[in-house]
């Protein structure tokens, strides 16, 4: 490790301290916005700093700069844009848009990772995890966007037997991450954890009804923060795994919070569509 | 297991322990606001999508590091932006109690 690379460690280091303490300072209305700001200027610094490394290494290739740079500009171009055009009401739909995104990206990236080749063994098991995870995530965001948008009836959706399709779901995804241990390299357990991980997702929000969606948002919202979490395990980049399972563990209460300023169970809400009011609609 | 994923999964541990002390109480006010925070903080993924593009050396992993990179590219950007949009309605807090009160 040069230089260069140890000071861009310390200052992502200073990146993930910061992202705690803009967090700490979200708990009050009076501090909250600079808690905001804090956390968003550690983000560019960690960018930067993650810019300074790959410029360091020198490995990137002449496509790869303009894969990078037309990627950040289109990504980033569409996120502020529907972030400054939409409706004050219309918000926690976008934050779920968002929050698929981000799973999205760490599905990506552990499938780039991975079918790269030189991932060594201790980066399937994560792999597998954060591949199953973020698929959930992304999925599963969609949908919650797509019900409060009105695109995805927000009724609770019950087909017959979809207790039975979750299961089998979630035994596949099961199945893709050990055998993904196995055959790190190997396409096949990555497509079957990944397409497992999407249905899952899917199979569990449809039958949820429109009500309950922010609590679902917010519960997905800690699943992708696992899920970059272990992203971090198979890039080895500890600033992944704090910001991460920050997101993970500060995401989960604030999930059991709002369940409970609904008066809802958790439990109750992600088995689905019942006590809601809206029963649910035998749709197939 | 070997030294490098110990430290790893000590980290995780850890910030773990540590994202559940940030966030004990919240007003509820607060709860879409910090919702969002904590959604454009994932964002970190981006980095990591940038590691990946920066060893991409073919057709294939070029798509998907250019896949990444846009998405993670657009959870950082938007969520921090709409965050920051929300938490504008509280920057003075009478105001915002006013609001709150009118909802």
């Amino acid at each position: 490790m040069n230089v260069i690379e140890e000071a861009a460690r310390y200052a992502l280091l200073g990146a993930a301290v910061c992202f705690a303490v803009g967090l700490h300072l979200m708990k009050s209305p009076a501090t909250a916005r600079r808690g905001n700001l804090l956390s968003a200027w550690a983000m560019a610094g960690a960018v930067a700093a993650t810019l300074t490394v790959i410029v360091a290494r020198g490995t990137v290739t002449g496509t790869g700069w303009i894969v990078l740079a037309t990627g950040a500009a289109l990504g980033a171009f569409t996120g502020l844009r529907l972030a400054r055009r939409v409706r004050m009401t219309a918000v926690p739909q976008l934050v779920s848009l968002f929050n698929a995104v981000g799973g999205g990206a760490a599905v990506l990236l552990a499938i780039g990772h991975l079918l790269d080749g030189d991932a060594g063994v201790r980066a399937a098991l994560p792999g597998g995890l954060d591949i199953v995870i973020g698929a959930v995530t992304f999925s599963g965001s969609l949908i919650a966007s797509g019900k409060l948008q009105g695109i995805v009836p927000s009724r609770p959706l019950v087909f017959k037997g979809a207790r039975a399709v979750t299961l089998l779901c979630a035994g596949s995804a099961v199945a893709g991450v050990l055998w993904l241990s196995a055959a790190p390299a190997d396409p096949a357990p990555l497509l079957l954890a990944l397409g497992a991980g999407l249905a899952f997702g899917v199979a569990v929000v449809l039958p949820i009804g429109g009500a309950d969606m922010p609590v679902v948002i917010s519960l997905l919202n800690a699943c992708t923060g696992i899920a970059v979490a272990m992203a971090g395990f198979v890039l080895d980049e500890q600033t992944l795994v704090i910001a991460g399972a920050l997101v993970g563990a500060s995401g989960a209460i604030l999930t059991k919070l709002m369940a409970d300023a609904m008066n809802r169970s958790i439990m109750s809400i992600i088995l689905g569509g019942f006590g809601t009011g809206d029963e649910p609609v035998l749709a197939g | 297991m070997n030294t490098p994923m110990l430290t790893a999964v000590t980290v995780f541990a850890l910030a773990l322990l540590i994202g559940f002390a940030v966030i004990s109480k919240v007003p509820a006010t607060l709860h879409t606001p910090l919702m969002s925070a904590t959604n454009a903080v994932h964002g970190i993924v981006l980095i990591g999508a940038m590691l990946v593009a920066s060893s991409a050396d073919d057709a294939l992993g070029y798509a998907i590091a250019f896949a990444a990179v846009a998405f993670g590219a657009a959870n950082v950007v938007g969520g921090y932006a709409v965050s920051d949009r929300m938490l504008h309605m509280f920057r003075a807090p009478t105001r915002g109690e006013e609001e709150e009160a009118k909802r």
